[in-house]
């Protein structure tokens, strides 16, 4: 990641130059107080620096979730609208900025004249009505535009052409389903590029069956939390295929941290193929009968189902398609069967306080069933 | 002035047995050793969360680093934000608004000094139950001891369900218990401020101090009792079979949100004023000037503690409220930034022409007027619905809240802290320690929160015990925490001044600011019951009318 760790290298050395300064000139009572506005200073540029660096990246996909990296339309909006604010707010602070700089500069006591006091002012009308009556006018012009983009993403109509899926969070993973295409996966979410031409948007219907979760994706949307008892929505239109990452932002519990989320952003033909793979009917390899049968004759049932077999838990992921999918525990570890076979044994080893138990299997039968797993593709 | 006899000072007391002094202290009903008693509690608690953030800050400098475990580190912020809320901030406050409000309006002791030391008491046992929790009680599935629900202990979270055991009843009592010692004590200031005053001390005279905690009590008095009703609420679904936040049988999760945010956004205003009202007294007495635009100043803090009552739910701008709700929480939450721009202004005002003295405390209020004007900004940008919906949840919000609270009130107290320790003490904060004590915060503090903004705005969420590797948040992260390690050095530096000048800092005298309200009229520390004889005031600056007998403000007013 060279884009990170070059505005990271360069806070440390707006940093040590501060230090630097504020050190050399510490005698000096003006200079100190000039060379902490200028420190200051050049500490925010440096700030403000990197968070444009942030927003001048490359084109494709990156694994840096950045919200100035919007790829679709509601993030688009409150990418506009926060450059909107941050001129404002960055004027409003190199004003006042300004003007403290200089009264601490300028008015400070010089050594000579003490003992006469300053003249005592107690107060002006007209200048404290211009500071009351200026701030007024700039809230009016900033909630004129707040409400329009509140409105232009929030009550946005939903076209016919637009893909609708359920997504349900649990402790501490995604659940995804596509009702009009019968359709149930978990923590890994594909939808469709969307033409401007021919927008196909993805409206997303949010629930909870346990705790309160928040679904974010910073490139493609902000984020709505899924709340239990209650039904919330958000919408999505990338107009860019890719991959894009985000995680659950509401405190969910243990492992909110590694409620990760992956939205793979499909071209027509991928999704297409996508969708024919995830409704084929699950495919029973007749080899792996052993691996089957500890499947279903232990607890995984309960919680997980396969279709076409006795499981239909659903406290856990559907794992009909497991296999489709690049990463298990939502996200916290590659699918592979070195991992698969680690999260059956020991889930803690990869996602302390996960609500997977631990299925202390024979070695056969943990072999035996990773390999069984490994045919649900 | 009050003879020695009256006086009260520990450094008398020895020779005496230590159960007598220890006896003294716990059945105090003196406003002053009250206020050292609030001012203790808190500097304890402080260190105790200082401690909890290291750790946090520990566990994040690296992406998948194994510290402590998620377990753990759940508990941890629940404690820090918990401790640094409700034992530390509310109860250091109140300890300076029990020492200074009877002093600079006038009057011999609080109005309830009996219901004084009840509060404290109260608010001292919420945070021994707290922390006891540690040895008491189990929190979420496969989870040890301690509150681990987050400091909002957003429903369900809290049911029965998901937090077994008793860690969350701690959290609920210890809460609920405070809260009633903060009402005590917003009853007792606002009683003091209204009947105590001294002879000719109107409305119009106070000292902006009193005012301004006049406006934070009845604050507390609105706002803690929605949390303490929700804090029985909650006992009532965990304990009674109610079902208020029990989303598994129809309750709303959203409804206790509201209840909370009804008193957690008055509170950020409740922690402020007072620290508005620091500011208010020490820029006048270091810039050689009076306040600039005393009324002004009065009706902004009335003016921002009404609306701010009105802006809670813009911390649930994500939770689907609907495009109308969010639009007024926008509006209403970019008003209450005209009052407390007023106030940044004025203090502007207050310096402009003056002839500014760079004594410590006034470093920590210069230090205040930048990082609070940052803040406020970062809140506007919080207030801007849409551009919240991407900055809420993230570490954005944490560094803003933390320049807030570090930035703004935090400064504000260390400023306090520089101002009136020699009244306190009889004792001057070295100036050198308090320097060093200056910048090394100031350097830490910017480290760590100027660049805290950053991983936010590249999606980084609050509260995850661990992130993942090549997001672009490790090495910021990393900055983040040694930034942190320079603020802990700092706070040592700054407890060292505070014990090795008890013992070894120039005498104070009566008045070494050279300042103009009453707690400087008496002896440092000051003598039991204040005033041997109760003053008459004739303007806002008593002191000064005293010293320019041919020039004082009473002719202006």
């Amino acid at each position: 990641m060279s884009q990170p760790t070059a505005f990271g290298a360069e806070s440390v050395r707006v940093h040590s130059s501060f230090i630097r300064m504020t050190k050399a000139r510490y005698n000096s009572r003006s200079k100190v107080f000039l060379g902490r506005a200028v420190g200051a200073l050049t500490l925010l540029t440096g700030v403000l620096l990197a968070a444009a660096l942030c927003t001048a990246s490359e084109p494709q996909a990156s694994s840096v979730p950045s919200i100035f990296d919007s790829r679709s339309t509601p993030a688009d909006s409150i990418r506009h609208f926060s450059f909107f604010v941050l001129s404002i707010t960055g004027v409003i602070f190199l004003v006042v900025f300004t003007l403290l700089t200089y009264a601490i500069v300028k008015f400070r006591d010089k050594s000579g004249d003490r003992g006469r006091e300053p003249a005592q002012v107690y107060g002006s009308t007209q200048i404290e009505l211009a500071w009351t009556v200026i701030p007024i006018l700039i809230v009016a012009v900033l909630f004129a535009a707040t409400a329009r983009v509140i409105h232009a993403i929030e009550d946005a109509p939903k076209p016919s052409t637009a893909l609708e899926v359920t997504v349900i969070g649990h402790q501490f993973w995604w659940e995804f389903r596509y009702p009009a295409l019968a359709i149930v996966t978990a923590n890994e979410l594909h939808i469709p590029v969307s033409d401007p031409d021919h927008p196909t948007p993805t409206f997303l219907k949010l629930l909870s069956s346990d705790t309160d979760h928040s679904f974010w994706i910073p490139q493609l949307a902000g984020k709505t939390d899924l709340i239990p008892n209650r039904v919330n929505g958000t919408w999505l239109d990338p107009h860019e295929t890719g991959l894009f990452l985000g995680q659950c932002a509401q405190y969910c519990g243990t492992q909110h941290a590694k409620m990760l989320l992956r939205v793979s952003v499909d071209g027509p033909e991928a999704f297409e193929a996508w969708v024919k793979a995830q409704k084929q009917p699950p495919v029973q390899d007749e080899k792996e009968t052993a691996g089957r049968r500890v499947f279903e004759t232990t607890a995984c049932v309960n919680c997980h189902a396969v279709g076409g077999t006795n499981a239909n838990g659903r406290f856990g992921p559907d794992l009909t398609h497991l296999m489709s999918r690049e990463t298990i525990a939502s996200g916290a570890a590659e699918n592979n069967r070195e991992k698969l076979r680690l999260w059956i044994q020991d889930p803690d080893a990869i996602k302390p306080g996960s609500l997977m138990p631990a299925m202390k299997l024979s070695d056969n039968d943990l072999d035996a069933l990773v390999r069984y797993l490994e045919t649900l593709r | 002035m009050a003879s020695d006899a009256m006086t009260i000072r520990t450094a008398e007391a020895t020779g005496r047995p230590w159960v007598e002094i220890l006896h003294e202290w716990v059945t105090t009903v003196d406003h002053k050793r009250l206020g050292i008693l609030y001012i203790t509690y808190a500097l304890v608690f402080l260190v105790i969360g200082g401690i909890e953030a290291m750790i946090i800050r520990i566990q994040l400098m690296y992406p998948h680093f194994n510290f402590v475990s998620p377990q753990v580190f759940n508990r941890l912020f629940t404690m820090h934000g918990t401790t640094m809320i409700f034992f530390v901030a509310m109860p250091v406050l109140f300890g300076f608004a029990n020492y200074l409000v009877p002093l600079m309006v006038g009057a011999r002791d609080m109005a309830f000094p009996r219901l004084n030391a009840f509060s404290f008491w109260l608010s001292a046992f919420g945070g021994f139950l707290l922390y006891f929790s540690l040895v008491g009680g189990s929190g979420l599935y496969g989870a040890g001891t301690a509150p681990d629900v987050g400091w909002w202990a957003y429903a369900p979270l809290t049911a029965r369900a998901f937090s077994p055991g008793h860690s969350s009843d701690y959290w609920t009592i210890a809460v609920l218990v405070s809260g009633f010692g903060s009402i005590g004590t917003a009853i007792n200031i606002i009683a003091t401020i209204l009947c105590m005053r001294c002879p000719g001390m109107t409305l119009g005279r106070m000292p902006l101090l009193a005012w301004l905690n006049l406006v934070m009590g009845g604050m507390v008095l609105i706002t803690i009792s929605p949390l303490a009703a929700a804090q029985i609420m909650l006992l009532i679904d965990r304990y009674l079979g109610g079902h208020f936040f029990d989303t598994q049988a129809g309750g709303s999760a959203a409804i206790w949100m509201h209840f909370f945010w009804i008193f957690g956004h008055p509170e950020v205003y409740i922690l402020i004023i007072p620290c508005f009202a620091f500011m208010s007294e020490i820029v006048p007495v270091f810039s050689r000037k009076p306040i600039f635009g005393y009324p002004v100043m009065v009706g902004a803090t009335v003016c921002i503690g009404f609306v701010s009552l009105s802006v809670w739910a813009h911390h649930m701008f994500t939770i689907g409220m609907g495009s109308y709700a969010n639009g007024f929480f926008a509006i209403t939450s970019m008003v209450v930034g005209v009052p407390t721009g007023i106030k940044i202004f004025n203090w502007l005002g207050t310096m402009w022409g003056g002839k500014i003295q760079f004594k410590t405390a006034m470093l920590f209020c210069i230090g205040f007027l930048f990082q609070f004007l940052i803040a406020g900004l970062t809140g506007i940008m919080l207030a801007s619905a849409p551009f919240d919906w991407q900055l809420s949840l993230s570490y954005f919000v944490v560094a803003h809240f933390h320049y807030v609270i570090v930035g703004g009130i935090l400064f504000a107290l260390f400023a306090a802290f520089y101002y009136w320790y020699p009244k306190i003490t009889g004792r001057m904060l070295s100036e050198s320690l308090g320097k060093l004590h200056f910048w090394l915060f100031f350097a830490g503090f910017h480290l760590t929160f100027d660049l805290m903004h950053i991983p936010g705005l590249l999606g980084m969420p609050r509260r995850i015990y661990t992130y993942e590797p090549g997001r672009g948040w490790d090495t910021l992260n990393f900055l983040v925490s040694i930034g942190a390690f320079v603020q802990g050095i700092a706070i040592l530096v700054f407890v060292a001044n505070l014990v090795v000048s008890y013992f070894k800092g120039a005498k104070a005298g009566n008045d070494p600011w050279d300042a103009w309200t009453l707690e400087w009229l008496v002896s440092s520390p000051p003598p039991a019951y204040n005033f041997a004889s109760i003053p008459t005031v004739a303007s806002r600056r008593p002191l000064w009318d005293l010293k320019h007998p041919e020039d004082p403000d009473s002719r202006y007013e």
